[in-house]
């Protein structure tokens, strides 16, 4: 951990909820780590043992599909953050994650967090209250583009209702 | 927002017949009409409001402006509609060819009102074909850059071959304007953002306390994008959307685009989402 890193995760709006000791004892578990357009991060099915905070940059979540290769669901931009699976288990991850660009981050490590939850459950109940916001932001918005929002009546195979 | 018509004199009026001088396809379900008329001095169209356009023998069916030719004297000879094909009339409009006549009613409704967001940071969020109406907005601040603050256009489309106006984006890019485009299902060849357009917030480099936000697009959409942006900070009533209803008359008298209290055709489309939100949370409203 050094002071930039501390700074970092205090100033990141994602951890807002934390007390300044909670973000210090975060911090402590926190590595800054930059990734290069096209890196893969994680692959799908991989052990889910950190999650990362991302300043700068974009990562596409993916799956690879037989026939159609790796198919982008999802981009996130910097202020946010990247991975969950590291919070239940089995631990592992369902999509996989690549940057597109440079992209600079800071890893926490997964275990050493989840000890620290379980050890303190205030600083659990925070990181929950951190997390679960962003759990649920990303299930309406996964529920919005379920319903083909931008769809013509003929693409959304609706009979027509529109002068 | 302002209430520019004049319900008596714009009721009176029949379609005014415009030529299609120019026709530019920009999906393979949208296109672009330049509308001309000669019949003398028309009243000119505001950003945000509609006209009635007719296909002759078919039908009317209300439509945003996204293009306005001012003339100067508060007189238009031009009109831009960018029209989807999506039922019998819109089909017909979006095939009229150079040289063919569309009847035009209007203008009706209300107006972006873009001038009092002068000194202000500016959020324009516009899902799908909701960009069109945008457009004049968007072209309006560019043209006036030095009034306004930062400008953010943060758009929604379902694909990459969805997006309206593609050279136009880059030419704002290229005008300081901060452009972010997502779309819900992209192709091979797809290098910018996927997922909903709320997703880009985040990333907009504009000071919510200062900003004044103008959203566009499918209602569920617009309910969406207006809660996060009150939530990032924009007050309710600096968050202007534009509602669609079924308009028919125009003018506020056939009542077909009743919203609660709100004449849709009169006192919107665009109204600000303290007042909207209300009336949008109502079911079957």
């Amino acid at each position: 951990m050094t002071d930039q890193t501390t700074r970092r995760v205090s100033a990141h709006p994602f951890f807002a909820p934390l007390t300044e000791e909670q973000l210090a004892a975060l911090s402590g578990d926190g590595t800054p780590v930059d990734y290069g357009p096209g890196e893969r991060i994680f692959a799908e099915g991989g052990v889910a043992d950190r999650f990362w905070l991302i300043g700068a940059g974009s990562v596409a979540l993916d799956m690879r599909v037989p026939g159609r290769g790796d198919q982008i669901i999802e981009t996130l931009i910097g202020g946010t953050v990247l991975g969950w699976s590291w919070l239940h288990a089995p631990y592992r991850w369902h999509f996989g994650a690549v940057a597109r660009e440079a992209t600079a981050t800071i890893a926490f490590d997964a275990a050493s967090v989840r000890q620290r939850c379980d050890a303190d459950p205030a600083f659990g109940y925070a990181i929950l209250r951190c997390f679960t916001p962003v759990i649920i932001q990303r299930l309406q918005a996964t529920r919005l583009r379920v319903l083909d929002l931008y769809a013509s009546p003929a693409q959304a195979g609706r009979a027509e209702a529109r002068p | 927002m302002t209430v520019l018509v004049d319900p008596v004199a714009a009721s009176a009026a029949m379609p005014h017949p415009y030529r299609v001088v120019s026709r530019r396809v920009d999906t393979y379900d949208t296109a672009t009409l330049e509308l001309e008329h000669d019949i003398g001095p028309l009243r000119a169209f505001a950003a945000g409001q509609f006209a009635m356009l007719t296909a002759y023998g078919i039908g009317e069916v209300p439509i945003s402006v996204s293009g306005v030719v001012d003339t100067g004297d508060g007189r238009a000879r031009r009109l831009v509609h960018t029209l989807r094909a999506v039922g019998a009339v819109t089909r017909a409009l979006h095939a009229t060819q150079p040289g063919g006549v569309i009847g035009v009613r209007g203008p009706y409704g209300t107006t972006w009102d873009e001038p009092s967001a002068a000194g202000r940071d500016v959020v324009i969020v516009a899902g799908g074909i909701g960009l069109a109406p945008l457009r004049p907005v968007i072209r309006a601040v560019v043209a006036e850059r030095s009034r306004y603050g930062r400008l953010a256009l943060l758009i929604g489309a379902r694909t990459p071959a969805d997006l309206l106006y593609a050279r136009e984006l880059r030419r704002w890019e290229g005008d300081g304007v901060d452009v972010g485009v997502t779309v819900d299902r992209p192709d091979d060849g797809w290098t910018g953002h996927v997922g909903v357009v709320t997703t880009l917030l985040t990333g907009a480099r504009v000071d919510p306390a200062n900003s004044v936000a103008f959203v566009c697009g499918p209602e569920v959409m617009m309910r969406f994008t207006a809660r996060a942006l009150v939530a990032q900070g924009i007050p309710a009533e600096r968050v202007r959307v534009s509602l669609e209803r079924n308009m028919r008359c125009g003018v506020g008298w056939c009542g077909h685009c009743q919203l609660g209290p709100v004449l849709v055709c009169r006192d919107g489309p665009v109204v600000d989402w303290a007042r909207a939100e209300p009336l949008m949370s109502v079911r079957e409203l």
